[in-house]
């Protein structure tokens, strides 16, 4: 049992750190995004501004804080502001319950590599997915302008049609772990079948949930090809049309951290988390499950960016037929037929 | 102590929000309002122990139920409410009424129910027991529940399909 003071304090220093490399991960995924695309259309990307262009997000946070922040007059005030700051919270709060390793020891301190384990933790991050989509609708309502309010429509329809496919996706995970705590599901995914084809969840027959989740998170997230809230052809840029400055740098922030929290959650409930090969002293095997880990993340959201680099937009239409017509009774077959081995094998 | 100040703490919020979302005049307020009142039951619902209910609440309340009400408020652009005479006498009858109720209610609860209070993380919390009542103890009711609820979609379904006379006209052209 720790004392009061200690878990306070580790507590704090969790957050802190947490949240730092929450935040630094936003900005390089940007750079990462820019990079990538880049050298899909055969361009170069940032390359000025440090070696490789790496200090180009620290320029661009210098840059949002000197732009001028204009409050159009025809707002909604208290929302136009409100908007922006529920978008960003809600984004960085879902790392919270978040592992990304196994448990170390640091001076006699044995905690978990995760600011707070709690038992409903996926749960959790599906409540504060699900609150986060009052960020872009206020935004779109509150700016009073016809293409925020229909960037505000369009993300709030797809972001309540896709939740439907993506919790059902995630049932699958479940049923197979039989808990909600994120640490007990990977924690279910170790060891391997037949000595070589590790037991993550994706090769336990949840291959199609993988497809399912991915194609709903895109949705959620309004990434291309699902970013119709923001369809600079359509809407000039959809929900964040009236934002300047800092305002528009926090919608931006909010997107890359749920797209953060999305590949953080596929590797933890479909790529085995942290599981991979250990060697080394103990000092690098306490590391090495960290590093499997942000390696997944990694590749996600490069798949992410490539998807962003090939793909053109849906129609809105089509957005909407493909969420309910095909997603939709594909989750709830992969949800029947994983319940039924599950059942016939107990 | 702890769970008693951040109890009525967040009891007091809930109760302001509720208040709040009737005297707003702007019905994008009240429907914030309503989050506000969600969001701090899923609180007291976790102060109490029961996560899994607490979870369910914000995510199936506060997360879609209201974002729907927001997004039919945006989409009919609703203005604010304005006052009629008929509002006036419902504001005289109602806070007097609902006064009365409100003390009816609380003195029926507390000296007729038998009912005693609950400690603070006392409720049957973990998913695995909630499953095992829903799908094992109240297996009926839960199952009504659902076709109760395929009824609705039923009919909203019925009500916004266009009457049969359109769909001809159009397939006419």
């Amino acid at each position: 049992m720790v004392s009061v003071e200690s878990f306070v304090i580790g507590s704090i220093i969790k957050t802190a750190i947490a949240l730092l490399v929450l935040l630094t991960a936003v900005a390089y995924t940007v750079w990462l995004e820019r990079k990538v695309v880049a050298h899909i259309q055969n361009r170069w990307g940032p390359t000025r501004v440090g070696p490789f262009g790496l200090l180009q997000p620290l320029a661009d946070g210098l840059k949002f804080f000197f732009k001028e922040d204009i409050t159009p007059p025809h707002v909604y005030k208290l929302l136009y502001i409100a908007a922006p700051v529920i978008a960003v919270t809600f984004a960085l709060t879902s790392i919270s319950v978040i592992p990304i390793g196994n448990w170390i020891t640091i001076n006699g301190v044995r905690t978990p590599l995760q600011i707070t384990d709690v038992n409903i933790g996926l749960l959790i991050i599906l409540g504060i997915t699900s609150m986060g989509v009052y960020g872009v609708a206020l935004a779109g309502w509150s700016s009073n302008s016809k293409y925020s309010l229909l960037g505000g429509l369009r993300a709030s329809a797809q972001m309540i049609s896709y939740e439907v496919s993506l919790g059902l996706s995630l049932i699958g995970v479940l049923i197979l772990s039989g808990s909600f705590s994120l640490r007990e599901i990977v924690d279910a995914q170790g060891g391997t079948f037949w000595g070589f084809i590790p037991r993550w969840n994706i090769f336990q027959g949840q291959i199609f949930a993988f497809f399912i989740y991915l194609t709903a998170a895109f949705a959620e997230t309004n990434r291309i090809p699902f970013d119709l809230p923001e369809a600079e052809t359509e809407l000039v840029a959809g929900y964040h049309t009236e934002y300047s400055s800092m305002k528009f740098a926090m919608f931006f922030m909010a997107e890359y951290a749920n797209m953060i929290t999305v590949a953080c959650l596929a590797s933890l409930l479909f790529l085995g988390g942290w599981h991979g090969p250990l060697f080394g002293p103990p000092w690098v095997q306490s590391i090495l499950p960290v590093f499997w880990f942000v390696l997944r993340v990694f590749g996600f959201l490069f798949v992410y960016i490539w998807i962003r680099g090939t793909l053109p937009r849906f129609r809105y239409d089509q957005l909407m037929a493909f969420g309910w017509k095909f997603l939709l009774p594909l989750a709830i077959a992969n949800l029947v037929i994983t319940g039924l081995i599950v059942a016939l094998k107990s | 102590m702890l769970h008693l100040v951040l109890f009525l703490t967040f009891g007091a919020i809930c109760v302001a929000g509720a208040v709040n979302l009737l005297v707003q005049r702007h019905p994008i307020n009240s429907a914030l309002s309503l989050i506000v009142v969600m969001g701090s039951l899923a609180v007291e619902y976790l102060l109490l122990g029961a996560e899994f209910v607490a979870a369910v609440q914000v995510i199936i309340y506060a997360g879609a139920i209201m974002v729907l009400f927001v997004f039919v408020i945006m989409l009919l652009n609703a203005g604010e409410e304005e006052l009629t005479s008929g509002s006036r006498v419902a504001l005289l009858l109602g806070i007097p009424g609902m006064l009365v109720s409100s003390v009816l209610v609380a003195w029926v609860l507390l000296a007729h129910s038998g009912t005693t209070a609950v400690p603070a993380g006392a409720l049957p919390g973990p998913p695995k027991i909630i499953g095992w009542l829903l799908f094992h103890d109240f297996l009926l009711p839960f199952e009504v529940t659902s076709v109760l609820i395929l009824i609705a979609i039923m009919g909203a379904v019925v009500l916004a399909s266009p009457p049969e006379s359109v769909q001809q006209s159009k397939k006419e052209g």
